[in-house]
C-alpha cells in the first residue's frame, strides 16, 4: 500500500515537470519526485514493529529499523536541497530576463 | 594517494572562493597547480595500476562492510588519466580566455568542483558515493552552464538542471531498488549477490531506470534536448570539459561499470545500448548539417561521436570494447579541440554564426591549422587518430554480424566529413570579411592547448601498436572482460 503511494507521488511529480508550463510548477514537480524516492528508501529500510537503530548495550532481541537507509536520505535530501535551490535561482534570472514565468515565451534557443 | 584527487581540487577551490576577490592572480595561479599535480598524479596513479593491478583506499581506516572504500583499477585509471589531463590543459586555455571575465574568482571554484565531483565518481567504490559525487559535479556544470548570464545561458542551464536533475532522480530509484534486494551498496558485494542469487524480480525495471537515467548524462539521442543549449551556452573550454569529460565519465564510465561489472548485461540489453547508439550517429549528424552556429553544430556532433562509442560497447565483443574505449579517448582529444577551436574564433571575431565568418585561417593561423587536424580526426580520414576508432568499429560490426549497424556507421561517417567541410569553408577559407582585417591570433596559452591536443590527434594512433595497447587500452579492456568476477579477482578487495 505504501509502495503504491510512493508511486502516485512520484507520478504527480513526473506530470507536473512533463506537463506544467509554469517555471515554479516544474520546480515543484522536481522537488516532489526527489521526495517520493527518499520515501521509497526509507520504506526500503523500515521493518515492522522494530526500534530506532540506537545500540544501548543489551543486543538480545533486537530489532532495528536499517539506519543505512535513513543516512541515504539526508544525503539525497541535502543534494536535493542544492538542486531546488539552484533552479529557484535561475527561475528568478528567468522571470528578471524575460518577465514571465511562462515557458512557452521562453524559447530563444532553437534547433 | 587516492583522496588527495578529492582533495586536491576542493581545498583549491575553496582558497580561490575565499581570496579570489583580494589577490588577482591567485586564482589562475591556484587552479593551474592544482591541475598540474593532479596530472601528475594521475599519472602516477597509471603507472602503479600497471604494476599492482589495483589501489585500494578505506576511508578512515575503516574496512569494507562498515567504511567507504575508493579503489582504482585499470577502468577507473584510464578515465582519471583523461579526466586530469584534459582539465590540466581547458584551465591553461582559460587563464587567458577568461581574462576579461569579471568573475574569475567564481569560474574557476565551479571548474575545481566539477573535476572534484568527476574523480570522485571514478574512485568511489560504491553506489551511494558515486551518486554523491555524480550530485556535486551536475550542480557545478549547471551553474557553468548559465556563466555567461545572459538570457540564453540562463535558459539552457534551466533545462540541463530539470533533465539533469529528473535522471538523477531516477538513478536513485534503480540504486534504492538494488538495495533494498542486495542490503549492499558496494560495487563488490552487488556483483557477489547478483552471482550468487541470480538477476533479481524487477531486473526489467532496473535496466529501464540505468538507461534512462543515464541516457540523459552519456547524451543518448531520446534524451538529448539539453546538449545543444548547454554546450553552446557555457564558455568553450566549459563546453569542452562537458563533451570531454562530463558525459564520459557520469555517464559512459558508469554505464561499462553497471552493465559490465555490476549488474550484469544481457544480450538484449547489449543490443537495446548499441541500438541506441546507432539512432545517436545518424541523428545527431543529420540535426548538425542543418546547423549554422558553430558551437551548436560541435555539439550535435557530440551526440553522434558519443553514438559510436555506445555502438562499440552495445556489440559487447573485445574488439568492439576496445574500439569504443579508443574511440571514447580520441572523441576527448578531437572534440575538446574543436570547442577550444570556435572559442578562439569567438573571442578574435565576437562570432559563431558560420554566415558571419569567413577566411580566418590566414589571420588566425594556429587555430585553423589544429581546427583542420581535429576536423580530419574526427571525420575519420586515415592518418589521424578518428578513423583508428571507427575502423576498429566498424571491423567489430562486420565481425559481430551486424551489417546494418556497420552500414550506417560508415554512412555516418561520410555525413561528419560533409559537415566539417563546411565548417573549413565557411569559417578558415573563403573570403576575409573587411570587419575581421584587424584580428590577431589567439594568445600563447590558448594556442599551446590547441597544439598539444592537435599533436595527439595526429599520434595517439601509435596507442594501438602492440606493446603499448596492453598498458593503458589494454587494461581497461581486462576489467570489462572480467565481467561480474571482476571484484572478486582483485586482491584485497573483501567480498
Amino acid at each position: 500500500m505504501e509502495y503504491i503511494l510512493c508511486v502516485v507521488l512520484f507520478c504527480v511529480g513526473f506530470y507536473a515537470v512533463m506537463a506544467k508550463k509554469n517555471l515554479i510548477k516544474i520546480v515543484i514537480g522536481v522537488a516532489v519526485m526527489g521526495y517520493a524516492i527518499n520515501l521509497f528508501l526509507l520504506l526500503a529500510g523500515f521493518r515492522m514493529n522494530s526500534e530506532a537503530p540506537i545500540i544501548t548495550g543489551d543486543m538480545y532481541g533486537f530489532r532495528p529499523v536499517d539506519p543505512l537507509a535513513q543516512a541515504m536520505v539526508l544525503a539525497a535530501v541535502v543534494t536535493g536541497l542544492a538542486v531546488t535551490l539552484l533552479l529557484t535561482a535561475l527561475s528568478i534570472k528567468l522571470y528578471e530576463k524575460y518577465g514571465t514565468f511562462d515557458i512557452n515565451e521562453i524559447k530563444k534557443l532553437k534547433g | 594517494m587516492l583522496p588527495l584527487f578529492i582533495v586536491i581540487p576542493i581545498i583549491a577551490s575553496l582558497a580561490i572562493a575565499a581570496t579570489g576577490k583580494t589577490f588577482k592572480r591567485l586564482s589562475e595561479t591556484l587552479s593551474l597547480a592544482s591541475a598540474l599535480s593532479l596530472c601528475l598524479l594521475s599519472l602516477q596513479a597509471l603507472k602503479t595500476v600497471i604494476t599492482r593491478d589495483v589501489i585500494i583506499y578505506n576511508v578512515g581506516g575503516w574496512a569494507q562492510p562498515l567504511g567507504i572504500t575508493m579503489f582504482c583499477d585499470g577502468l577507473s585509471v584510464f578515465f582519471l588519466v583523461l579526466v586530469n589531463c584534459l582539465a590540466l590543459l581547458l584551465l591553461m586555455y582559460s587563464v587567458s580566455y577568461m581574462e576579461s571575465s569579471r568573475y574569475k574568482a567564481r569560474y574557476y571554484f565551479f571548474f575545481l568542483m566539477l573535476v572534484a565531483g568527476l574523480n570522485g565518481v571514478i574512485l568511489s567504490g560504491d553506489l551511494f558515493n558515486a551518486f554523491v559525487f555524480m550530485e556535486l559535479s551536475l550542480i557545478a556544470s549547471y551553474v557553468l552552464a548559465s556563466f555567461g548570464l545572459d538570457s540564453e545561458n540562463f535558459e539552457a542551464s534551466f533545462k540541463y538542471a530539470v533533465m539533469g536533475s529528473v535522471s538523477s532522480i531516477l538513478i536513485l530509484f534503480a540504486i534504492a531498488l538494488i538495495y533494498s534486494k542486495t542490503s549492499s551498496l558496494s560495487y563488490a558485494a552487488i556483483a557477489e549477490s547478483q552471482l550468487r542469487y541470480g538477476a533479481p524480480g524487477f531486473f526489467t525495471l532496473l535496466i529501464v531506470l540505468i538507461t534512462v537515467g543515464f541516457g540523459v548524462k552519456v547524451t543518448l539521442v531520446p534524451f538529448h534536448a539539453w546538449v545543444p543549449d548547454a554546450y553552446s551556452s557555457a564558455p568553450s573550454p566549459v563546453s569542452a570539459l562537458y563533451s570531454g569529460a562530463v558525459s564520459k565519465v557520469l555517464g559512459i564510465y558508469m554505464v561499462l561499470r553497471l552493465f559490465f561489472n555490476v549488474i550484469g548485461t544481457t544480450p538484449a540489453i547489449l543490443n537495446l545500448t548499441a541500438s541506441l547508439g546507432v539512432l545517436s550517429i545518424i541523428v545527431g549528424v543529420t540535426l548538425a548539417l542543418y546547423q549554422w552556429d558553430f558551437k551548436r553544430l560541435l555539439s550535435y556532433h557530440s551526440i553522434s561521436q558519443i553514438g559510436y562509442i555506445m555502438l562499440g560497447i552495445g556489440l559487447g565483443t573485445p574488439l568492439g570494447l576496445l574500439g569504443a574505449l579508443f574511440h571514447l579517448l580520441n572523441h576527448t582529444v578531437f572534440k575538446s579541440l574543436l570547442f577550444l577551436n570556435a572559442g578562439s574564433v569567438e573571442r578574435a571575431t565576437g562570432k559563431r554564426n558560420l554566415h558571419d565568418l569567413g577566411g580566418l585561417a590566414k589571420k588566425l593561423p594556429v587555430t585553423g591549422s589544429t581546427s583542420m587536424v581535429a576536423s580530419l580526426s574526427i571525420s575519420g580520414v586515415p592518418p589521424f587518430n578518428g578513423f583508428w576508432s571507427k575502423f576498429l568499429i566498424i571491423l567489430a560490426c562486420i565481425n559481430a554480424h551486424s551489417y546494418w549497424f556497420a552500414l550506417f556507421a560508415a554512412l555516418g561517417s561520410i555525413l561528419t566529413l560533409a559537415s566539417f567541410l563546411k565548417i573549413q569553408r565557411y569559417v578558415f577559407h573563403g573570403y576575409l570579411r573587411d570587419a575581421f582585417a584587424g584580428i590577431k591570433e589567439s594568445p600563447l596559452f590558448m594556442t599551446i592547448p590547441m597544439i598539444i591536443l592537435a599533436l595527439l590527434c595526429i599520434f595517439m594512433g601509435i596507442l594501438l601498436l602492440p606493446g603499448l595497447d596492453s598498458n593503458f587500452l589494454g587494461l581497461a579492456l581486462n576489467v570489462l572482460q572480467h565481467g561480474r568476477e571482476h571484484f572478486s579477482l582483485i586482491a584485497g578487495l573483501p567480498k
